[in-house]
């Protein structure tokens, strides 16, 4: 009898915050910051979706989430792709789930996301903002979780033949950020993103055409139109490495010399992790 | 004992601040300069704060004439608070040539005159974010330094760089006259009758499809304490001036009882010249660019150098929200009422099933 009485308070508090997070939605009441993340909807719809994908389908695996300070902002690098970025998302929710005070990762992206409707929104609204130095120093010296893929479209966007083959990080602008607000730069490997979506060709002139770096072609894409979305079931593996104390170098930030060593450091130690992690993988979708 | 000159006296900011500094024992006379013989917006704000009506002295004049610096001359000036700018073009009188003429010719004889008058010791420049621009590859959050990176296609935004120019040029030609430049967020309050104060008054808004811009917005109210501390102090520099924290258009939308209706860009800058073609004039190009990149300022130097910051964005928006009662299409107290009514019936039907 007791036991019906507490289960029932149990529905009628659900129902009763779901009708309050509906209310607060539908009148404006909620909080973004200035660069658009809106906490709310991030934790209460987006990060559901997410989960499923995260847990029963990649089935990821985190290591070394205590890497990442517990308050304070640092400089998450990682490698980067898998066709569609979907490596930022779940590197997104590892973070948030795992890290003990689940913090969110502010993620860069390249102003080709921000030229686009609906997508620049979405992601504002989940934390990300533009990869430029304004933003990012801000967001780090504002104590934040600032997430990076230095290779860009070229990481996200090579071919499957090239997997786990870490591409050019640029000049290092992610660098002289982490110099100039003096936070750790914490690099991480993540194995898995390759094979969801394996890219066999890149048509470029059909991308030239539609104005995006490149029109990929997987073995289910365009074959199979929109079931080509559906990404491959790969086994995921995400490890935060050590940080890297970037104090020594604060008054170097802009020789590019050593923000060019220290990027190609953080480079190498992503690249000689994902070739340990991959020995610990050897099948793709175990 | 100052004198003051106050631009563009006919329109509310221009009255309310000659106002206000007709009131400061501080301020010895106050001259008023408009286009028009006589300023019912200048009457209402003296009669709001209880001042005679001849305390602040109305002179009219055309700025782009040339004979401000005769008057500027006369009443031997000390500092100069330029207003008078129109934010888009009015249909009624000449159209965006009469607008870029006000703004930017209009500014260029006014701190020509300024920089012949040898009592002016002061300016004070209306600006505004617009100063900006508009382009994909910006910060999400402008500092006064940062430079635009596109020249904007709107005329207002057109408009305040060239101002902006002028008063580079200015700075360096007279670096005895302290220039302080304010760039404002839009305006909102209880009584602000603007562009987007009629654009939130709509039953249904049109926005840009695809785009959910963040907006801030500073109250009128601290838009004239900025402005009468920058006369009645020393701030020379350049300032933004906003409500810290921000609204995203959608938000903004909810929290004033709209329905937003997303519209493909280009039929939103159509459909803002069909609206301007019937005289409501709602959407020009500025706003068009602000609903697709949003604007968002650091605030920090104005709230370290005059020790004051404006009330939130939020605040300031749910204040004009209140003042005008829009008469809400979705009123906050009715959907607050409807979840009282659906947990109540919820809770009804389960308690009536056990």
């Amino acid at each position: 009898m007791v036991a019906v009485v507490e289960a029932k308070d149990v529905w009628d508090q659900r129902v009763a915050s779901g009708l309050a997070l509906l209310r607060r939605r539908l009148t404006g009441q909620y909080e973004v910051d200035e660069f658009g993340f809106d906490r709310e909807l991030t934790e209460e719809f987006l990060y559901p979706l997410l989960r499923p994908l995260y847990h029963k389908w990649f089935r990821v695996e985190v290591s070394g989430v205590d890497n990442l300070p517990a308050p304070g902002g640092a400089l998450i690098v990682a490698n980067h792709s898998g066709t569609l970025p979907i490596d930022g998302l779940m590197l997104g929710l590892a973070v948030h789930d795992e890290h003990p005070s689940h913090r969110h990762l502010r993620l860069l992206g390249a102003d080709l996301v921000f030229r686009m409707p609906l997508l620049s929104e979405l992601v504002r609204k989940a934390g990300g903002t533009l990869a430029c130095n304004p933003d990012a120093e801000r967001l780090l010296s504002g104590g934040e979780l600032v997430g990076v893929f230095p290779e860009g479209f070229k990481g996200v966007g090579k071919k499957y033949t090239q997997r786990y083959q870490l591409q050019r990080f640029g000049r290092g602008g992610f660098v002289s950020a982490a110099l100039h607000t003096g936070v750790p730069i914490v690099p991480v490997a993540i194995v898995g993103a390759e094979e969801i979506y394996p890219m066999i060709a890149d048509i470029k002139p059909l991308a030239r055409l539609l104005g995006t770096p490149y029109f990929p072609v997987t073995p289910t894409f365009p074959w199979f139109g929109p079931l080509g979305a559906v990404p491959l079931p790969s086994k995921w593996l995400i490890e935060f490495g050590e940080p890297i104390d970037t104090t020594p170098y604060a008054d170097q930030a802009d020789d590019p010399v050593v923000v060019f060593n220290l990027a190609d450091q953080v480079r190498e130690t992503i690249q000689m992790a994902l070739r340990e992690m991959l020995e610990r993988r050897p099948d793709p979708f175990a | 004992m100052t004198t003051v000159v106050v631009t563009g006296v006919g329109r509310y900011l221009g009255a309310h601040v000659a106002a206000r500094l007709s009131a400061d024992p501080g301020v010895a006379r106050v001259i008023g300069v408009d286009s028009a013989p006589a300023s019912p917006e200048l009457v209402a704000a003296l009669d709001e704060i209880g001042a005679s009506h001849d305390s602040v002295e109305l002179v009219r004049a055309e700025l782009r004439s040339g004979e401000i610096g005769a008057l500027i001359n006369d009443v031997q000036a000390d500092v100069v608070v330029h207003l008078a700018l129109v934010t888009s073009p009015d249909g009624h009188s000449g159209g965006r040539s009469a607008m870029k003429e006000l703004n930017a010719i209009g500014s260029m004889q006014l701190l020509a005159a300024c920089q012949q008058a040898p009592t002016v010791r002061k300016v004070v420049v209306r600006s505004s974010t617009a100063a900006y621009g508009a382009s994909f590859r910006d910060p999400a959050v402008f500092t006064e330094d940062t430079e635009p990176r596109e020249v904007p296609r709107g005329g207002f935004a057109r408009d305040i760089l060239d101002i902006e120019g002028y008063v580079r040029g200015f700075r360096r030609r007279r670096p005895d006259v302290g220039a302080t430049v304010l760039r404002f967020v839009p305006f909102v309050g209880r009584r602000a009758d603007t562009h987007l104060t009629r654009y939130f008054a709509l039953p249904i808004v049109p926005t840009v499809f695809g785009r959910d811009p963040r907006l801030q917005f500073v109250h009128l109210e601290d838009a004239l304490e900025v402005l009468h501390r920058s006369v009645t102090e020393d701030h020379p520099g350049t300032y933004n001036v906003a409500g810290p924290g921000v609204l995203l258009l959608s938000q903004a939308i909810r929290r004033a009882g709209r329905i937003g209706v997303p519209v493909l860009e280009p039929g939103l800058s159509s459909a803002g010249a069909v609206a301007k073609s019937v005289g409501l004039g709602l959407l020009s190009l500025d706003q068009v660019d602000l609903f697709v990149h949003g604007r968002v300022v650091d605030t920090s130097r104005l709230s370290k150098e005059y020790g004051f910051t404006p009330r939130s964005t939020a605040d300031a928006f749910d204040d004009f929200v209140r003042a005008h009662e829009l008469g809400a299409v979705l009123n906050r107290d009715r959907i607050a009422a409807a979840e009282r009514g659906i947990l109540d019936m919820i809770r009804r039907v389960r308690g009536g099933g056990s």
